[in-house]
């Protein structure tokens, strides 16, 4: 396994190398300069002869190429064009809700859409199963945009001043202020250093962060913000988890061992689980995997609509701005995101299934 | 499906003479297409997304009779309607002395139901264009590398690899930044965002036919690489690529919609349903309708074309296929 998950490491290098190149020349590609994005009227051609020596954008592309390559090994992601900061501080600070965002929305997506699944599968053509495989249909359908809007409708509006009324936007109420944990616990760090970024990296996701220093105010304030944009990220994804879960179930099902462990007189329970959902689950585990790039793609359309200054709509401010360094730095962060997550599926096969041989 | 459980008797063991050799209509008359939509039709589900599609392209082409108003031009001096007022319905209590709005009127003064109507054409225009690029485009790209492998095989996959590397909207914005915001432009930054899908499933099934010894019979007939490929292979490696089109539309619809939404696909004041969406989203709040109507008429679109989808796949699924077994 070791083997192979260095391997499957190596060859993902080309990957890698042409997402650098693709990133790199799509950014160089889009119309307008970084100089009148960030001047407007003001960009004559001395400043910009100015700006754009300074930022090394006089240099030819292959130069820039290599420069861009070099310190991306090295860890240094530049400086953003826009907000004049470092690219990783930009990071550190916005990748934490986009990751919180995600991982409730596909944690919402497999803990309905599992459950859901095997029952309908259990319960082939029963009332159950139509409803759930109709829900599932109109699920996957759905524009997310719409989702999202129609969700802050309905819960800011129509259930205004009722226990369910939820925020449409925003990570925190007003007001409501995080005290990082290292704070809370006195540790002295030394702002700039990798402890002090990896500490902060942690610090940003509100949820954690508030359960470990144990500030429930902030944990509930952060949770009703988060319910809205992870419940519209999730519902594609559950739709598509629980039409898997029940093809994958009913196709176990059939098979002859488990009329053989009905026969022997196991519980229904365990030959659902022990011996059915077991078997069918490596489907459903690579579409789980799948979820990630989709919930990625969505975060950008839901971090719009909810206010939320995550990855996904910093990067779409970027395109627009032309800020070179953070469209290179974060889609290369994303990238390489995705690549591992398939990576870990793929190694899940070998945990989940003995007989699964990976070489 | 009961299909697969009936006993059938194997053709090859029916006897060889003269009377059952002169039935062979009877094979040809149960062809996978004249199976498949057999089956397609006894499909609730698929059935439904027929009769969906069926609406929509009649709105689609008859949208000009079938629309009240104009769908593009406001309707100041024409009546006397509110900006942004929601439906009035005459038959739901609405007076009968004001003008009928089925689904309201937006911020322009528009008749918003024309406009969901106009929609369907743009929306069927999207979703056809785009995935008849993408799966001429897949297809090649997948038929060279599945049937020549190689050094062909290896280029184009790992390129195909790497725009699968990203999030699939993120390189559409990315596309769509480079070429310029519009309809166009955004229908075709979704092409090519979705050729790796159609080059996958046409290279696997490449891969699987090529075996079959139908080919090597070809090919000792002499029969040029080419003509395998196009004559011999691809056509037999359709019903699966056929199926992910279709699905493929409903996604293609549903992402245009989006790059719409974010002000990166069609430009106002076409009445394409993700810019109405986009315009008025702030308002959703004030005037709902506004959001709520072509949200539904993308979901319903994108709802038809998967279900169809769904069930062309069951219906064309090789596990449920019988061969031509007389009847």
């Amino acid at each position: 396994m070791t083997q192979y998950t260095i391997r499957r490491l190596i060859a993902a290098i080309p990957v890698i190398v042409g997402v650098l190149i693709v990133t790199f020349l799509l950014a160089r590609a889009i119309p307008g300069e970084p100089c009148t994005a960030m001047f407007g009227e003001k960009a004559t051609p001395a400043i910009c002869a100015t700006f754009n020596a300074e930022k090394g954008l006089d240099k030819p592309l292959s130069t820039q190429f290599v420069i861009f390559a070099r310190d991306m090994l090295r860890g240094d992601f530049g400086e953003s064009i826009r907000f004049k900061r470092p690219v990783l501080e930009i990071l550190i600070e916005r990748l934490p809700q986009t990751i919180e965002l995600g991982v409730t929305a596909v944690l919402i997506a497999v803990s309905v859409g599992i459950p859901l699944g095997i029952i309908s599968a259990l319960r082939r053509n029963s009332p159950l199963d139509v409803i759930t495989m109709i829900g599932a249909n109109i699920g996957v359908s759905m524009p997310v945009f719409w989702l999202g809007l129609m969700l802050a409708y309905v819960f800011a509006l129509l259930l205004k001043d009722t226990p369910f009324q939820l925020p449409p936007s925003g990570r925190l109420s007003p007001g409501v202020n995080p005290i990082p944990f290292y704070e809370v616990y006195g540790w002295q760090i030394t702002a700039g250093t990798f402890r002090a970024g990896l500490a902060d990296f942690l610090s940003k996701f509100y949820i954690f962060n508030s359960i470990i220093t144990g500030n429930w105010a902030v944990l509930g304030d952060a949770i009703r913000h988060l319910i809205l944009p992870a419940v519209a990220l999730a519902t594609i994804p559950l739709a598509i988890i629980a039409r898997m879960t029940r093809s994958s179930m009913l196709e176990v099902l059939g098979q002859d061992y488990v009329r053989t462990a009905k026969a022997k007189g196991l519980r229904q329970r365990a030959v659902v689980m022990k011996h059915a959902f077991r078997n069918a689950l490596l489907p459903i585990v690579t579409i789980i995997g799948l979820q990630f790039g989709l919930v990625l793609s969505g975060a950008i359309l839901t971090e719009t609509i909810f206010g939320l200054a995550g990855v996904g709509r910093s990067l779409y401010e970027a395109i627009t701005a032309r800020d070179y360094p953070i469209i290179q730095g974060f889609v290369v962060v994303i990238a390489i995101g995705y690549v591992l997550v398939n990576l870990l599926v793929d190694l899940s096969y070998a945990v989940l299934d003995p007989r699964v041989q990976l070489d | 499906m009961s299909i697969v459980t009936e006993p059938t008797k194997p053709v090859a063991t029916l006897p060889l003479d003269d009377a059952h050799v002169g039935n062979i209509d009877d094979y040809r008359a149960n062809s996978l297409w004249r199976l498949t939509f057999r089956r397609l039709f006894r499909q609730r589900s698929a059935l439904i997304g027929l009769i969906l599609l069926a609406i929509l392209l009649i709105s689609a082409v008859f949208a000009p009779l079938i629309a009240p108003y104009d769908p593009e031009k406001p309707l100041i001096g024409i009546e006397a309607v509110g900006k942004r007022e929601g439906p009035c319905i005459h038959i739901l209590g609405c007076p009968s002395d004001r003008p009928q709005h089925i689904m309201g009127i937006d911020g322009n003064f528009r008749d918003v139901f024309s406009r969901i109507i106009y929609g369907t054409r743009v929306s069927l225009y999207v979703g056809l264009l785009t995935v008849g690029f993408a799966v001429i485009t897949g297809t090649l790209l997948g038929a060279i590398a599945g049937f020549f492998g190689g050094w062909a095989d290896n280029v184009i996959m790992r390129v195909l690899d790497v725009v699968l590397a990203f999030p699939f909207l993120l390189l559409a914005i990315a596309i769509v930044s480079v070429l310029g915001p519009g309809l166009t432009n955004a229908m075709l930054a979704i092409a090519i965002i979705s050729v790796p899908a159609y080059a996958r499933v046409t290279r696997a099934s490449v891969l699987s036919v090529r075996e079959m010894a139908f080919i090597e019979a070809s090919r000792a007939l002499g029969a040029s690489n080419w003509h395998i490929l196009f004559g011999r292979i691809l056509p037999n490696s359709l019903p699966p690529l056929i199926v992910v089109a279709t699905l493929g539309i409903a996604t293609a619809i549903l992402d245009t919609a989006a790059l719409s939404f974010i002000g990166l696909g069609a430009q106002p004041p076409t009445p394409e349903w993700g810019s109405m969406l986009a315009i008025e989203r702030n308002q959703v709040f004030s005037a709902p309708h506004l959001v709520f109507f072509p949200g539904l008429a993308i979901m319903t679109t994108v709802l038809a074309f998967n279900l169809l989808g769904d069930g062309l796949r069951d219906a064309l699924d090789p596990r449920l296929v019988q061969g031509g077994a007389p009847k």
